[in-house]
């Protein structure tokens, strides 16, 4: 490898070894084609005419009315298949398609990630298998069809805990058996070097459009900048351009499940700690022995007992600051987002919405400029919220 | 049960000077034409005392060495075997503490070479120092993670150092040149070679690139090579050993066993003992 892939002490390369080589050529296909005109060209195209970039960064009058704030959302719900997620598949499926790979496989919790890997492998004509646990293949039928419909083809995992962590393993295995002609499409900052470095490369144009928005419309740097963090693709994917600028604070939000002190919850830096999950040195969710906890949130995007690595760096930095919201927050965020402005957030996002509200609330925090990451649209969600809400449809 | 004891065994052990090392295994065995059969299970499988019993009869069948794996919750470099097999040692009730216990127990018995097979989490988790310590304090011979490379390994390396355990790094048929060249110099004990493309668990045959591989790694190093994973009948330890290995290592063959009748310990261990006799009479190099 040329790179140690860390972020202070965290990351790494905790990679069993049949799958150092592929990681080798993986690292040094991205590290040319990050400054490849052609492939970045090509890159522009697909993200403009086919995912509809760049999104609007919308300053949701009503709700800044409400707070007192000046609070806008960088829309990446608006994008094609729901979710930021596709900024990241379409840059690791042009470049395996640069690297002449056959195959694509992916992890999927809820199924956004799966969906965008599907996306791009009908786009570029790539066989496409996507792992998703049991559990998750029974709570998203939807989204198993719709990535079906796509041509992939949905695996169903029955190992474990039969939910994203074991996912992730059953696709570390498929990999580590298919290394040759397949692509591994890992969806989040997470995994072993270059994974983080690279999924938030190509997620990095959510914060430059947003800097470049806001110098617009503001003629400041936003006061905060809040993002909800699942493995921490969104968040990085917006913080990073902003990491020079001390004067903006960072503010990643976990699903804090039914509370942390519940133990359901997928808080792993509020509450996790050190160790080593999927690749990479980072926060987990673990018990004294080191072995990995089931982690619970109401939205399966943060329904995940680890982290990527260089949130952890930050947090321990402290240059980012790491707080929760319980399923039940998350659900008023969903429901004020929605009644107030008309845009329903997908669950994950609106964690950080329900964040939100809670600190535009505090005196201290009058009148600041706030920057939401909406990741994502609610569609997906809509029939979770109207059960939990009680309403049948 | 009936224990016999083993006839190549160096007799009861109790100091760990008096264990025996990776190199006097390979050196005895040498001596009689044979290579080494080294069987493995996860300590704990179906549960403490079962498993110990499994150990003893792997002991009987002329297991060389043991490799032992300490349960873990997501063991991404195994495959569907031995993920259930963790599965079910967690259940009942095996954590660090408990499997370094299985060791000991294992040390009443016998003074044949002893691998432990740990994901990283569990060592980082104890405290890499810690872990070799207490390692070394219960007669461990080898430790091997499976997903810590070289890269990662300095601490380990360190550790293992200081308490004169081996550090067993695996080789794949991905793994290039230098990269075989680096991976020589650093590990000790003897090279870890992974016979497939892929996880552990049963396979039809020895793939031809694992005895290319076999003959790569004798030219390039001194290091004893043992084959692991895929290994699961007795003609492919035959292969393996026939194409120049020094041993072969068995998992998933002895724990499908257990996983399809541990609600039948005496039935199980007969047909452990039945499966790894075989394996073991494998050994025995012909001179062609
Ligand atoms: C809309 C949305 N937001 C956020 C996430 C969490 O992922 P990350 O933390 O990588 O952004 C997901 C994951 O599925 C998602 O679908």
């Amino acid at each position: 490898m040329i790179e140690s892939g860390k972020f202070g002490k965290y990351g790494g390369i905790f990679a069993p070894e049949l799958l150092i080589p592929a990681l080798e050529e993986l690292e040094s296909a991205f590290l040319k084609y990050k400054d490849d005109k052609k492939f970045n060209q090509e890159l522009e195209f697909y993200l403009k005419e086919f995912a509809g970039r760049p999104t609007n960064l919308y300053l949701a009058k009503n709700l800044s009315q409400k707070l007192g704030c000046r609070i806008y959302l960088k829309r990446e719900d608006m994008l094609h298949t729901g979710a930021h997620k596709i900024n990241n598949t379409l840059g690791q499926g042009l470049m395996a398609k640069y690297m002449g790979k056959k195959r694509l496989i992916a992890e999927t919790g809820a199924g956004q990630h799966g969906i965008a890997t599907a996306a791009v492998g009908a786009l570029f004509g790539m066989p496409t298998d996507v792992y998703m646990g049991m559990e998750d293949v029974k709570r998203q039928r939807l989204n198993v069809f719709r990535m079906e419909i796509s041509g992939a083809k949905v695996i169903p995992v029955e190992t474990g805990s039969k939910t994203l962590k074991d996912a992730i393993n059953e696709s570390m295995r498929d990999w580590m058996t298919n290394v040759q002609d397949t692509h591994y499409l890992i969806g989040s900052t997470m995994g072993f070097h270059p994974y983080p470095t690279m999924v938030k490369h190509f997620q990095t144009v959510i914060g430059k459009e947003t800097k470049n928005q806001i110098l617009e419309k503001e003629k400041k740097l936003p006061d905060v900048i809040i993002a909800c963090v699942g493995g921490g693709s969104n968040a990085i994917g917006i913080f990073s351009e902003f990491i020079p600028d001390s004067e903006v604070e960072l503010i990643g939000v976990e699903g804090g499940g039914h509370g942390i002190k519940s133990g359901n919850h997928g808080a792993t830096l509020c509450a996790g700690s050190e160790g080593v999950l999927h690749g990479s040195l980072s926060y987990v969710l673990q018990d004294t022995d080191g072995q990995i906890c089931e982690a619970h949130s109401v939205s399966a995007g943060l329904d995940y007992p680890g982290v990527g690595p260089e949130h952890a760096y930050l947090h321990t930095q402290r240059r980012a600051r790491y707080v929760n919201v319980t399923d039940s927050q998350a659900l008023r965020g969903f429901q004020l987002l929605s009644c107030y402005e008309g845009i329903m957030p997908a669950l994950e996002s609106a964690h950080a919405i329900a964040y939100m509200e809670k600190y535009a609330q505090k005196p201290e925090n009058k009148g600041k400029t706030i920057v939401v990451n909406l990741s994502g649209r609610g569609d997906k969600d809509m029939f979770l919220a109207a059960s939990i809400l009680g309403v049948e449809v | 049960m009936n224990f016999k004891k083993q006839k190549h065994s160096p007799g009861k052990i109790h100091s760990s000077n008096t264990l025996e090392t990776y190199d006097e295994m390979f050196k005895r065995l040498k001596k009689n034409k044979k290579g080494a059969f080294v069987p493995f299970i996860v300590a704990g499988d179906p549960e403490f005392e079962t498993s110990l019993q499994i150990v003893k009869t792997l002991l009987e069948s002329g297991a060389d060495a043991l490799e032992i794996g300490f349960a873990f919750s997501d063991p991404v470099a195994d495959g569907p075997t031995i993920q259930e097999s963790d599965l079910r040692a967690l259940d009942s009730g095996m954590n660090t503490q408990k499997s370094f216990e299985f060791i000991k127990r294992i040390r009443e018995f016998t003074s044949i070479p002893i691998g432990l097979l740990v994901y990283y989490n569990l060592i980082y988790k104890k405290g890499v120092d810690e872990f070799y310590k207490e390692a070394k304090r219960c007669g461990v011979t080898s430790i091997l993670s499976a997903d810590l490379p070289p890269e990662e390994a300095e601490e380990a390396l360190q550790a293992a150092k200081k308490y004169n355990i081996n550090q067993i790094f695996l080789v794949a048929h991905t793994t290039q040149k230098n990269r075989l060249d680096k991976i020589c110099q650093m590990a000790s004990g003897f090279i870890y070679l992974v016979s497939v493309m892929g996880v552990t668990g049963a396979r039809k045959e020895v793939q031809n690139s694992t005895v290319d591989l076999i003959k790569r790694i004798r030219n390039h190093s001194d290091l004893p090579v043992m084959v692991g994973f895929g290994i699961s009948k007795s003609s492919h330890v035959k292969d393996v050993i026939q194409a120049g290995a020094q041993g072969a290592i068995v998992g998933s063959a002895i724990i499908e066993i257990i996983s399809k009748n541990h609600d039948k310990p005496e039935l199980m261990l007969q047909k452990i003992k039945k499966e790894t006799s075989k394996m073991k009479e494998a050994t025995l190099i012909e001179v062609i």
